[in-house]
């Protein structure tokens, strides 16, 4: 299975967990799926029977609302059977809809208010660069989330140290909860902004893994932390769904699901 | 009491390499010698305290012992919200150090005193809260907050408090620390109003009530032990604080005996429910605030208490 099939069936089970467990934010979990697969699958140091390997790569999901991607990223990736998928949302479940400290194996941070991630994220660089260990430290944020003052504080401080250990991923689909993001708030020239406050920047196509793959792994090459910027499409893979923010909180019917899998090519 | 913050992790800080510092830029010089022995484990995260906060719990996550260091409202209620999720939330080792608490920056206005920490902090799940009353009890807490390896707001004052101890205090973290024996009423005070309890004391002496005086210095978890015996000790509590009325110590004081089969009355002293402004040291900002020996004393006349 390529990786590309492999995008297409967490997108598919995305859409049948959302459908089954009524559980939202598709368009966000779908707009990133791309990002995640070449995370996991090409770049990060991460073991599936060993999650807290002391050595292994950090991942922290920021926009917390697409925890779902997370999840099922985690599931085909091996951390645990994809029907446990099934118990997202549900009492006692480990599977929350913003991850909580009860979280899978594989999941290392709590998330759901947006703006934490980065912070997190800068403070445990600082911390392994001190400690001289060489674990690295990848971050996903939505554009959305960008509204938030700590995701510039944090900018300014882990490029004032150098923090090469740290990466930005942008999930910037051009729209959040409620609007269009770049005219709810002034985000363009997001890519001049980053570098402005220090970091190596790279702008790409959020949904072409091996271009994913490449700038994850060119990242490792500076002396500084690096941003990437992936253009992406909210709801992306599934028609009726691509650009529609109505997605943002809609749950499909189980024959809309139907649709789904067909249009990702699965049998 | 911030230079004996200072001097007391620089110490602790040479044998134990888990311990770093992280300040918002504030403390010109304050840790130059923790500069000298720990260079890369003195942060200035800059005047951001969000992000010093999470940055800390990430710390944390790591392995860490952080501190964050800053002027009390931007070291608890500026982050709040990072305390809560980050530290509390994720139950991590970070002691948030709160200087000048209360109304040590009377002058500085509004904007740098703090009545709501406590409440703030006493509402969040897995934090504990300590408020030494002076540069002693500062440094016997200290060592036991980072040996509870938990989640702790450690609320301190400015510097040149008075000391309150004639010896160094045997204090142990949750257990309240009794500095007179006495009857029928117990002063309970938190953090740096401890000097005024003590002129309460000497003063409700001088009118033939032998009062009991105590240093709450854990707020959180609160020495229930010690109160639940008090129900039955005393008439009247006394709690004092330099911190709203609402919400803080002395409300943490009057839930716990509300509940009790025998309930004596509580009187709670310490900044009414409004800000204090126009004044230009603690003193003046304590007599604006009703924060006085006369003032108390007159409350309590009224009340019928003596």
């Amino acid at each position: 299975m390529n990786l590309e099939q492999i995008a297409a069936k967490i997108r598919y089970t995305l859409c049948d967990v959302s459908s089954k467990t009524k559980t939202p934010h598709l368009g966000s979990s779908l707009s990133c799926t791309d990002i995640l697969t070449a995370l996991y699958w090409q770049v990060l140091n991460v073991e599936p029977s060993t999650p807290s390997m002391p050595s292994r790569d950090y991942f922290l999901l920021g926009k917390g609302h697409a925890a779902s991607a997370l999840y099922t990223t985690l599931a085909y990736r091996g951390f645990y059977p994809v029907a446990d998928l099934y118990q997202h949302g549900q009492t006692d479940s480990v599977f929350e809809e913003h991850p909580g400290i009860n979280s899978p194996k594989g999941v290392d941070t709590v998330s759901g208010s947006l703006g934490h991630a980065l912070s997190l994220a800068t403070g445990m660089a600082l911390t392994c660069k001190i400690q001289k260990r060489t674990n690295r430290f990848y971050v996903l944020m939505g554009d959305g989330e960008l509204n938030e003052g700590t995701i510039w504080e944090a900018a300014m401080f882990a490029a004032g140290k150098q923090l090469s250990n740290l990466v930005a991923i942008i999930d910037f689909n051009k729209l959040q909860g409620t609007g269009e993001s770049c005219e709810i708030m002034h985000l363009e020239p997001l890519e001049e902004k980053w570098r402005a406050f220090g970091w190596h920047t790279i702008r790409l196509d959020g949904h072409n893994i091996s271009a994913i793959t490449d700038a994850l792994m060119d990242a490792q090459s500076y002396d500084k932390p690096v941003c990437i910027i992936a253009d992406t499409i909210k709801g992306k893979g599934i028609s009726f769904m691509e650009n529609d923010n109505n997605w943002h909180y809609r749950i499909p019917t189980q024959d809309e699901v139907e649709k789904a899998k067909q249009e990702l090519g699965l049998k | 009491m911030r230079n004996a913050f200072a001097n007391c992790l620089t110490e602790l800080a040479k044998s134990d390499t888990s311990l770093m510092l992280f300040y918002a830029d504030i403390g010109n010089r304050l840790f130059n010698n923790l500069k000298e022995i720990a260079p890369d484990r003195t942060i200035n995260a800059g005047i951001a305290e969000a992000n010093m906060a999470s940055m800390a719990a990430g710390s944390a996550m790591m392995g860490q012992k952080p501190f964050i260091y800053t002027i009390t409202p931007f070291t608890t209620a500026r982050n709040f919200e990072q305390i809560k999720i980050d530290i509390a939330y994720q139950n991590q080792p970070v002691i948030i150090v709160g200087t000048g608490s209360g109304l040590s920056y009377a002058n500085l206005g509004p904007t740098h005193h703090s009545f709501e920490d406590i409440a703030l902090m006493r509402s969040l799940p897995n934090m504990n809260i300590v408020c030494p009353a002076d540069s002693d009890e500062l440094s016997v807490l200290m060592p036991q907050l980072i040996k509870l390896n938990q989640p702790c707001y450690f609320r301190i004052g400015k510097k040149n408090e008075p000391k309150v101890h004639k010896i160094l205090p045997n204090l142990k973290f949750g257990h309240a620390y009794t500095m007179q024996e006495g009857q029928t009423v117990a002063i309970l005070a938190t953090g740096t109003i401890m000097p005024l309890a003590h002129d309460l004391l000497i003063e409700l002496q001088s009118k033939g009530i032998n009062a009991e005086l105590v240093s709450f210095h854990t707020v959180k978890p609160l020495d229930t032990q010690y109160l639940a015996l008090a129900c039955e000790r005393f008439e009247h509590i006394i709690t004092l604080e330099e911190h709203n009325v609402n919400g803080g110590f002395g409300s943490a004081v009057l839930e716990y005996i509300s509940e009790q089969p025998k309930t004596p009355r509580v009187h709670r002293f310490g900044i009414p429910d409004r800000f204090i402004d126009q004044v230009h040291s603690t003193e003046d900002a304590r007599k604006k605030a009703g924060l006085t020996v006369l003032d108390i004393i007159t409350t309590l006349k009224n009340r019928a208490v003596i």
